[in-house]
């Protein structure tokens, strides 16, 4: 047992530190420390900059473009993106679609979409939920239906994470009203660009505009446009879900969090002295910061675990991590609120637009808002618990 | 990187467990208890027999030479079988300090004994107001010639009812709270001056008060710098803490697979207990915790080979603070999944549920270390 890098790995870790430190625009970085919105150009071109490095879709096989790294080395990629900051991938391409493509996708679809998806010249986005299925995702009712050589496509989708920047969406569509409500659902590939769709967007509570309803109304999607067999679906959704690990508890994400609550509690006064010198801050802010060390060596018992035996297609220690991490997440949105006090309260209705001198202070309240989102989204942490009672604890 | 325990380690756990599920079950749990002092001299000698006892010792003084994983399996199964021998009193400490701090002469004095199962050892290190601060000593040590006169009172010194050897925190210089001029002295448990009042503690251990009133030892009961021992000191509980770190996991452990176990069979409305929403988060949250601890238990063990003395001590004391919340929460839920079986002495749970509790009691609890840690610079 032993729980140190090895020199390899150490090596590695200093090559990605140099690599982001030559690569990744200082603006970027600025906006990703203080929560600021990056628009969508920018995300782009850094997303091709780390493909051309040969790291955009690192997990992936080789064969269709990844680099055959160890779980270690891509824990490591991640945590180093998240810790400089510098945006991760778009999960939605990268680690959602891409491996449904390259797992159960025919040769045509992985000659066409792979290399798209990896350097990001398809943006892509999810169309999974609906407003009658949340939790109970299979309940989703946005059909297809065969008309020769065309699906057509009614229904609608929401929660849609940047879809008024999306080229593509993937989507599951009943295909069989008839069968048990697992069996009778298809995976599709559908362009934002057809006849049909329509994108509204949803205003969150801290003020932002990332997610969106998407309408299809009569929507034409070429039969090709199907993943594997008709009405397997479910079985790709549930890959997809349970494919995502080594990033899914978002440790680098709450390491410089909570890097950045130390920076500002260290300025900021409170009693006559700097409020890091608070001891019931303190005990906050240590309680976090140990949980987050146990998360880190959870999640580095998993990623070695992989490493070793390969991976284990249905990992519930995913669940875990999901539940802890997004905990986490919120803790730090937390500290940081309160590191500000007073001055979380000013809003400013248009934090995108790039005529005002925004102050710092001004995205901690919406950071905390936004956060929320984290225990709710990519299978709630009740959803989560319900995993644990059934595939580890079998209740 | 690598979490998994080699093939002679997967064979040592195994080899342990296999042994405590034999002679270990409830029932002979409580007739041990009865015995003097609170244990088991047949199941000491069986530890002594399979080489438990001396794991950690130097292949020159008659051991094993096992380092912190080995430790870490030997008390996680302890723990789920909830042990009463002294091996945490005798091994990780008794035979920390000798290992720590002793002279050639002191470990060939006193390690083939604890190897053999022969000697048993406790700690008085507790005073009334020293709560967790082991620099808080007033129990004197005098100088007498070549030798020292130890006067004072040691609270709850765990196994001091069986125990041949006492090692005992003395002050011979300075005041009650400086961290200078503390020795640890190895004291014979029959020396003429102390008395001890014997009781057993709520987790069903035996411990006595023991008051030292003159008590004459030799220069060779001194372990290491008589007037800088603190750091031996601390450097022996560390790994007292991690050991109990080790065993709050194989408690947990054990506990919440009881209580599954029950919320399978127990019947209530018609249905299994564990088919309620509420009950089963529930227990999904107590899996969560226990990771969390095991997690933070191993990260304790692997701390124990840091250079750096203060980042060691960061990290256990890290590991404690862990163990107490998950502890905590885990034994608390245990009792309330099990309901009114719960509460009784007849069912297991109970026991597991009070070990914990005074774990968390032993050499510092969560908010203890959790001002440790504070007061340090940070953690990540």
């Amino acid at each position: 047992m032993n729980f140190a890098f090895t020199k390899e790995e150490q090596a590695f870790r200093e090559e990605v530190r140099q690599f982001l430190r030559d690569n990744a625009p200082p603006g970027m970085r600025r906006k990703m420390v203080e929560g600021r919105h990056i628009p969508k150009e920018e995300l782009v071109t850094w997303w091709r900059i780390l493909n051309k490095k040969g790291w955009g879709v690192s997990h992936w096989p080789k064969e269709y473009g990844g680099t055959g790294w160890t779980p270690v080395q891509e824990y490591i990629l991640r945590e180093e993106l998240q810790m400089h900051p510098a945006p991760t991938p778009l999960a939605f391409g990268v680690n959602m679609v891409g491996p449904v493509i390259y797992t159960f996708g025919n040769k045509a679809q992985q000659k066409y979409y792979l290399p798209r998806i990896a350097n990001v010249d398809d943006w892509w986005c999810q169309g999974f939920s609906e407003p009658g299925a949340g939790s109970d995702l299979a309940s989703l009712k946005t059909k297809a239906e065969r008309q020769g050589s065309k699906w057509i496509i009614n229904g609608q989708k929401t929660w849609t994470t940047l879809a008024q920047y999306a080229d593509m969406i993937f989507c599951l569509c009943r295909t069989d009203p008839t069968a048990k409500k697992q069996s009778g659902i298809s995976f599709m590939l559908i362009d934002m660009k057809s006849k049909g769709i329509t994108v509204r967007p949803i205003q969150t509570i801290d003020g932002g505009h990332e997610i969106n309803e998407v309408f299809f109304d009569d929507v034409e999607v070429p039969i090709e446009n199907l993943v594997g067999e008709v009405n397997k679906g479910w079985d790709y959704a549930k890959f997809l879900l349970g494919n995502e690990r080594t990033g899914i508890a978002r440790v680098g994400v709450s390491k410089e969090r909570i890097r950045r609550i130390k920076e500002l509690a260290s300025k900021i006064e409170a009693c006559g002295r700097p409020l890091i010198q608070d001891p019931t801050f303190r005990e906050k802010l240590v309680t976090c910061e140990i949980e987050l060390k146990a998360l880190e060596l959870t999640q580095l018992r998993v990623v070695a675990g992989e490493s070793k035996h390969g991976r284990d297609k249905a990992n519930p220690a995913s669940s875990m991590l999901k539940i802890k991490g997004s905990e986490i997440q919120q803790t730090t949105t937390e500290l940081l609120l309160e590191v500000i006090g007073p001055f979380a309260m000013p809003y400013d209705e248009h934090p995108d637009s790039s005529h005002r001198a925004m102050d710092w202070t001004m995205q901690i309240a919406p950071s905390y808002f936004n956060n929320r989102k984290v225990s709710i989204y990519g299978g709630s942490d009740e959803i989560q618990r319900n995993i644990i009672t059934k595939a580890v604890l079998g209740l | 990187m690598d979490f998994e325990l080699s093939e002679e380690q997967r064979l040592l756990k195994e080899s342990v467990a296999g042994q405590l599920t034999d002679a270990y079950d409830f029932e002979q749990r409580k007739k041990y208890m009865k015995e003097k002092g609170g244990w088991s001299k047949a199941i000491w000698s069986m530890f002594a027999e399979q080489g438990l006892l001396g794991l950690p010792f130097a292949e020159i003084d008659g051991g094993f030479g096992a380092g912190a994983v080995e430790s870490l399996i030997v008390m996680e199964s302890m723990g789920r079988a909830l042990v009463l021998e002294p091996y945490l009193p005798t091994v990780v400490i008794g035979g920390g300090f000798l290992r720590h701090g002793a002279s050639a002469a002191q470990k060939a004095a006193h390690i083939p004994l604890i190897i053999e199962g022969r000697k048993t050892f406790a700690f008085a290190q507790l005073e009334k107001s020293s709560r967790y601060d082991l620099n808080d000593v007033t129990t004197s040590a005098k100088k007498n010639g070549d030798g020292w006169i130890i006067d004072g009172e040691k609270f709850v010194v765990i196994n001091g009812e069986n125990a041949d050897a006492l090692i005992v925190t003395a002050r011979n210089t300075g005041a009650q709270r400086d961290r200078s001029g503390i020795g640890a002295f190895l004291v014979p448990a029959n020396a003429r001056g102390i008395s001890k009042r014997t009781y057993p503690t709520q987790d069903g251990l035996h411990a006595a008060d023991i008051t030292f009133t003159g008590v004459e030892v030799g220069s060779d009961a001194v372990i290491g710098d008589p007037e800088n021992g603190l750091p031996v000191i601390e450097r022996v509980v560390d790994d007292a803490r991690t050991a109990l770190c080790a065993e709050a996991v194989g408690v947990m452990n054990e506990s919440l697979k009881i209580t599954i176990e029950y919320m399978k069979t127990r019947k209530q409305f018609g249905v299994p207990i564990g088919s309620f929403q509420s009950l089963q988060h529930r227990a999904a949250d107590m899996f969560v915790a226990l990771e969390q601890a095991r997690s933070m238990s191993i990260f304790a063990s692997m701390a124990a080979d840091f250079d750096d003395a203060s980042e060691r001590a960061k990290a256990v004391a890290a590991a404690k603070v862990q163990i107490g919340r998950s502890g905590k929460f885990i034994g608390q839920q245990t009792i309330q999944l099990h309901g009114g079986i719960g509460m009784t002495m007849e069912a297991k749970v109970g026991h597991y549920f009070k070990r914990l509790t005074m774990i968390e009691s032993t050499f510092g609890d969560a908010g203890y270390h959790l001002r440790r840690v504070s007061e340090n610079d940070a953690l990540v």
